[in-house]
């Protein structure tokens, strides 16, 4: 699903790469976690994913496209089958629940009647059943985190890209938002989470892959954070 | 494509920022309708051009007795004779295509018909006073008229020979001036207008940084993303457009028009001339606009 072949990124007006050789694969239906200290290259990785950057070297394969052959007017039909949350939930603050999560479909052009269907599965999906007349200010930070997880499923994308989405949310929560992103993954998607959680990772048993100064420096199926930290 | 979607967008991005939506019709009003101006003024020449050619080139004024000129004060009133030598100069000339005599009377009928508002003037001007004349008619409008002009100039009982095309050349000076300098102010005020959309398209897509940047990430289409800013560049151009259009109508039947009580004849510009100017002003407008928009959100929203 995503394969990472030698990757090198080197940001400009920078000596150090922010990924050094990496070389990876994630296969379908995956759940992975991504670790390592900030500017380890997570959140670099999953830009290369989007194509929000290109790699300096080496090739990149999302969902069976090589991404170096992507022309600029495909990349979004790359980013419809990948699903992204983040550490700060980027809702809209003047859009309600529904309409946030509506939003994702309409600027891809869907038609009302699919909108109208698809949009309360995922809300129940998420577990915010009666509350998708809510605006994002009234909701809980993790409540807020659902919505955007919503977002990122609505369209059944067939991988989910987290950037710590956990981040702002206390542990007790998290656990609610690791139930849904394992829901997620058990219809099928393939999901990247990056974190720094320890408790989260060592709770879930996936797979790790642990990044240090742009290289990969451990991956492991059914591993746990690691003792370093 | 959800049309209705589209348009909300847009209504949002105007509203957001009413103040440089404002600045932004204000300035293409002006301009399209200063550069609108400008081509009726064109028009305007073209017009009263054409009807000029074909007419009468040179009047070959004679003396009367209360001519001034040291010619006529030398040899008194024209003669019959001289008259007639003066026609038969003018018609043997192979330049000239039609001669005309205009005799005293009929001069002053002409004169009374001209100035028929103006009764003071025509009490104190005597019939003696207005000159007989020939008006000439040149085969070719383009050649020199001084030279058919020299052939008679002097002559006995010539008092002067006017070329029309001097005192036209005149007032073609003066709205060609007029044009100039409306084209000038027209094309500053279009740059004002070109960064006045580049900037409100700016401020409009970091207004909705947070919109676009969702948008981009569940992969709306470029199309998708920019369309509603693009839109709002037309959409505010074409308000200008139809302010200009309002005062292009102004300039036409107040400022324009009031030249024809100048003239004895037709030169008022017809509705199709403004029409015409009107269009070209909206082809413009949206152009620019719509292209500036264009070229903005290539900065500002890329993929």
């Amino acid at each position: 699903m995503i394969h990472f072949e030698n990757v090198t990124k080197t940001y400009q007006n920078q000596s150090r790469p922010a990924l050094e050789n990496v070389t990876l694969d994630v296969e379908k239906g995956e759940f992975v976690f991504l670790v390592g200290p900030s500017g380890s290259g997570k959140s670099t990785f999953l830009r290369l994913v989007l194509k929000e950057e290109r790699p300096t070297e080496g090739r990149i394969h999302v969902a069976g496209k090589d991404l170096a052959r992507l022309t600029n007017w495909k990349v979004p039909h790359l980013r419809r089958r990948i699903g992204c949350v983040f550490q700060d939930f980027r809702l809209l603050p003047s859009k309600n629940v529904y309409q946030n999560i509506a939003f994702a479909l309409e600027v891809i052009g869907k038609p009302r009647r699919f909108i109208r269907k698809v949009v309360p599965e995922v809300i129940d999906l998420v577990g915010l059943e009666g509350k998708r007349d809510r605006m994002p200010d009234e909701l809980s930070g993790g409540e807020q985190q659902r919505v955007a997880m919503a977002r990122a499923f609505v369209n059944r994308p067939m991988i989910l890209l987290a950037d710590e989405p956990t981040g702002n949310i206390d542990p007790a929560t998290s656990i609610g938002i690791m139930k849904v992103l394992d829901r997620i993954n058990r219809t099928g998607t393939t999901v990247v989470m990056a974190t720094h959680d320890a408790a989260i990772v060592d709770s879930m048993r996936k797979r790790v892959i642990e990044l240090e100064y742009g290289k990969v420096v451990r991956d492991q199926s059914r591993g746990v954070y690691g003792q370093a930290y | 494509m959800r049309a209705q979607f589209v348009l909300h967008e847009v209504w949002i991005g105007l509203r957001r920022n009413l103040t440089m939506t404002i600045a932004l019709v204000v300035v293409v009003a002006i301009s399209l309708s200063l550069l609108g101006t400008g081509l009726l003024f064109v028009k305007q020449v073209s017009n009263t051009r054409t009807y000029w050619q074909g007419k009468v080139q040179l009047s070959v004024y004679l003396c009367t007795s209360g001519s001034a000129s040291s010619q006529c004060a030398r040899n008194g009133p024209v003669t019959a004779t001289e008259i007639s030598q003066v026609r038969q100069e003018l018609q043997s000339d192979n330049q000239v295509s039609h001669v005309a005599f205009v005799s005293e009377a009929e001069a002053y009928r002409q004169f009374r018909q001209e100035f028929a508002d103006n009764p003071s003037l025509i009490r104190d001007t005597l019939p003696s006073e207005i000159p007989s004349s020939f008006e000439v008619k040149l085969k070719n409008t383009q050649a020199d008229a001084s030279q058919v002009s020299a052939v008679v100039n002097g002559a006995p009982g010539v008092d002067q020979v006017v070329q029309n095309s001097s005192v036209l050349d005149k007032f073609y000076k003066l709205l060609d001036g007029a044009r100039n300098a409306v084209v000038v102010i027209a094309i500053i005020l279009i740059i004002a207008a070109i960064l006045l959309v580049a900037n409100t398209i700016r401020l409009s897509a970091f207004n909705r940084r947070r919109e676009t940047s969702i948008m981009r990430l569940v992969g709306a289409s470029n199309f998708y993303v920019q369309l509603p800013f693009l839109m709002e560049g037309v959409l505010a151009g074409l308000v200008g457009w139809l302010v200009a259009t309002g005062l292009l109508i102004v300039v036409k039947s107040l400022l324009l028009d009031g030249l024809q009580q100048y003239f004895p004849f037709n030169v008022q510009l017809n509705t199709t001339d403004l029409v015409e100017v009107i269009i070209i002003a909206m082809i413009i407008g949206l152009v620019l606009c719509g292209t500036t928009s264009f070229l903005t959100l290539r900065r500002y929203l890329r993929v």
